[in-house]
């Protein structure tokens, strides 16, 4: 690489096939959004990982502080009847 | 029809699969050229991607035309073991890569040119090249989409990428005559129904191509009369460096395999 364009990063979210939804894959550097499409493409589809494209600014995403994590997260750890455990789950469902 | 006719049709279909074969390699090895050098990791792999397609579709028409040639010769033995004036490329995309904007402008004309040729192509009378241009189509597609996008953010860009995209456009513009020009070989393809007729492209490719040009803030070049003759054989300078490096290996190690 000559030289690195000082372009915006984009978060990039890929759904594997439909049905599914879109995961966070990775990012990139694009001008804007459709730049930003023709690169997610380009990058991260090459091994056929998907049938659909999100990309965002990265900018745009509101983000939780790692400081806040206590605040957070600790108050859900001893709340085990939180999870569905109990429950049997029918074969036919799948992707839950 | 007769024995003689059938032979030169057959000949003609050969030539035919060679041209769009060698069109394709060495348009894919001279996008291999900017592998590592590109202005962005994205670009990078863009411009590898694309690279990749047309070497595949290469090796598609190759693989045919050496099976119409019927001399036992492989893909391989046609990419790495022929000479520049047996290589029936038009002169378009042997044309160096220059800057970042050049190489797109080439990928634009002929990605616009081969998306008018594949689409026809995929009905033509010959399973194979229809075949093929059905597969390669769709990847076509893609890159005249990406080519478009960067000759109008150039185009339309700086007075910097304005003026770069513009020299450029001037400079290859003389080689897209050869494109629609017609000889022996595609008038015998073209009256089997093997393919389309050359000159029968144009218009469709102008309207692409000036469709780009608008909104890219571009000036389309005047036509120029001179007739350049990559598709016979006749090929500018560069071809023989760019077939140095793509061949040094195969020259230098005949048979290597890895």
């Amino acid at each position: 690489m000559t030289t690195s364009p000082d372009w915006p990063l984009f978060e990039v979210f890929i759904r594997a096939r439909s049905g599914l939804e879109h995961k966070h894959v990775g990012s990139l550097h694009a001008v804007d959004a459709r730049m930003a499409l023709e690169h997610a493409r380009d990058v991260y589809t090459r091994r056929l990982e998907g049938v659909s494209i999100w990309v965002v600014r990265s900018s745009e995403i509101a983000a939780s502080d790692p400081l806040d994590a206590d605040a957070f997260f600790e108050p859900a750890r001893d709340k085990v009847y939180r999870h569905p455990t109990f429950y049997t789950i029918p074969e036919e469902v799948k992707n839950l | 029809m007769n024995a003689s006719a059938q032979t030169s049709n057959h000949e003609a279909r050969a030539s035919y699969a060679l041209r769009l074969g060698d069109t394709s390699l060495i348009l894919g090895q001279r996008l291999g050229e900017w592998i590592g050098h590109a202005p962005a990791l994205e670009e990078d792999l863009g411009l590898a991607n694309i690279c990749l397609d047309l070497i595949g579709q290469a090796r598609l028409f190759l693989s045919y035309a050496a099976e119409l040639e019927g001399r036992g010769r492989s893909e391989d033995e046609l990419a790495f073991l022929r000479d520049a004036a047996e290589f029936r490329n038009v002169s378009l995309v042997e044309q160096p890569n220059g800057d970042f904007g050049r190489t797109l402008v080439r990928q634009l004309l002929v990605s616009a040119f081969q998306l008018e040729l594949y689409t026809r192509l995929e009905s033509s009378t010959d399973a194979s090249l229809a075949q093929i241009a059905a597969k390669s189509v769709k990847e076509t597609r893609y890159h005249f989409r990406y080519s478009a996008s960067w000759v109008v953010r150039l185009g339309d860009g700086t007075p910097e990428s304005h003026a770069r995209a513009q020299s450029a456009l001037n400079e290859l513009w003389p080689f897209t005559a050869e494109l629609f020009a017609s000889d022996g070989i595609d008038e015998s393809v073209a009256a089997a129904g093997i393919a389309p007729r050359a000159a029968d492209l144009q218009a469709a490719w102008l309207a692409r191509v000036d469709a780009v040009l608008a909104e890219a803030t571009l000036l389309r070049p005047r036509d120029s009369s001179f007739p350049w003759h990559g598709k016979s054989g006749v090929h500018t300078e560069h071809l023989g460096y760019l077939l140095a490096e793509m061949q040094f290996l195969q020259r230098a190690y005949p048979g290597a395999q890895w």
